[in-house]
């Protein structure tokens, strides 16, 4: 089963974003520096890839089919590739899958792939989150 | 690069990014599952990680572990080991927790 959603890109929430992982680039916060650099707005850092696949991968992960018991879940490994830059306007569509289940002793690794586009339907970000229940 | 997490990190990385869970921003709800007191995302400390690495447009992909347990206040120190081609090998270390291990940036070279 794949969960797929879509997330708008705001100006304040890149900034919010850089500014709490201390991102320091001005292209994260000016709109005018991001545009001599030729963006057209500001610029998420590559980890918003975690901000814009939340609405895809949270439901994916609390899916009741999947059976996973939240509280005992574990970010186990993560992975992204970026491929197109991504900037406040955008509007980005992500679809979660759950792609392996693999017991290992008394746990299960649970691993979901996101693959997310820009409304060009560019490629923007494949990820692979890794999760361990305990 | 090292960085300290000051004690509000998480509060402020939960807005940023929608992660409420409240083992990152409840103290006694931590400990209840066995945690030493609220810690740090794994998200938060893979975006450290990746500024790490420098100019955040070369960032052509980055691949992490998540192992020890982070908490706020106190530094982590991340290393970064290039390996030719673009290819840095990555770590962070936070007293004797490693809290990503096996960490692979690729660059773009320019």
């Amino acid at each position: 089963m794949t969960h797929r959603a879509r997330y708008q890109v705001g100006r304040e929430k890149v900034r919010e974003y850089a500014a709490a992982v201390g991102e320091q680039s001005p292209l994260h916060y000016d709109p005018e520096a991001a545009r001599r650099a030729g963006f057209d707005d500001v610029v998420a850092p590559p980890m918003f890839a975690a901000v814009y696949c939340g609405p895809a991968i949270g439901p994916a992960l609390l899916d009741p089919e999947h059976g996973i018991d939240f509280p005992r879940l574990l970010h186990a490994g993560q992975e992204f590739t970026w491929h197109s830059p991504v900037v406040a306007g955008d509007e980005i569509e992500t679809v979660a899958e759950l792609t392996d289940t693999t017991p290992r002793g008394d746990m299960t690794y649970f691993t979901f792939t996101t693959r997310s586009t820009n409304q060009r339907g560019e490629l923007v970000c494949e990820g692979t989150w890794t999760n361990l229940v305990r | 690069m090292t960085v300290t997490p000051d004690r509000y990190v998480t509060f402020r990385y939960a807005g940023a990014s929608g992660d409420f869970n409240p083992i990152h921003l409840d103290d006694d709800f931590a400990r209840s599952v066995g945690l030493p007191g609220r810690i740090l995302h794994g998200l938060w400390t893979m975006a450290q990680v990746a500024r790490a690495q420098g100019d955040p447009l070369a960032l052509k992909s980055l691949s992490v572990q998540f192992r020890g347990i982070g908490v706020p206040g106190q530094e982590i120190v991340i290393t970064s080991t290039p390996k030719g081609d673009g290819v840095v090998e990555c770590e962070a270390v936070q007293g004797d927790q490693r809290l990503v291990r096996r960490g692979r940036a690729v660059l773009t070279i320019r």
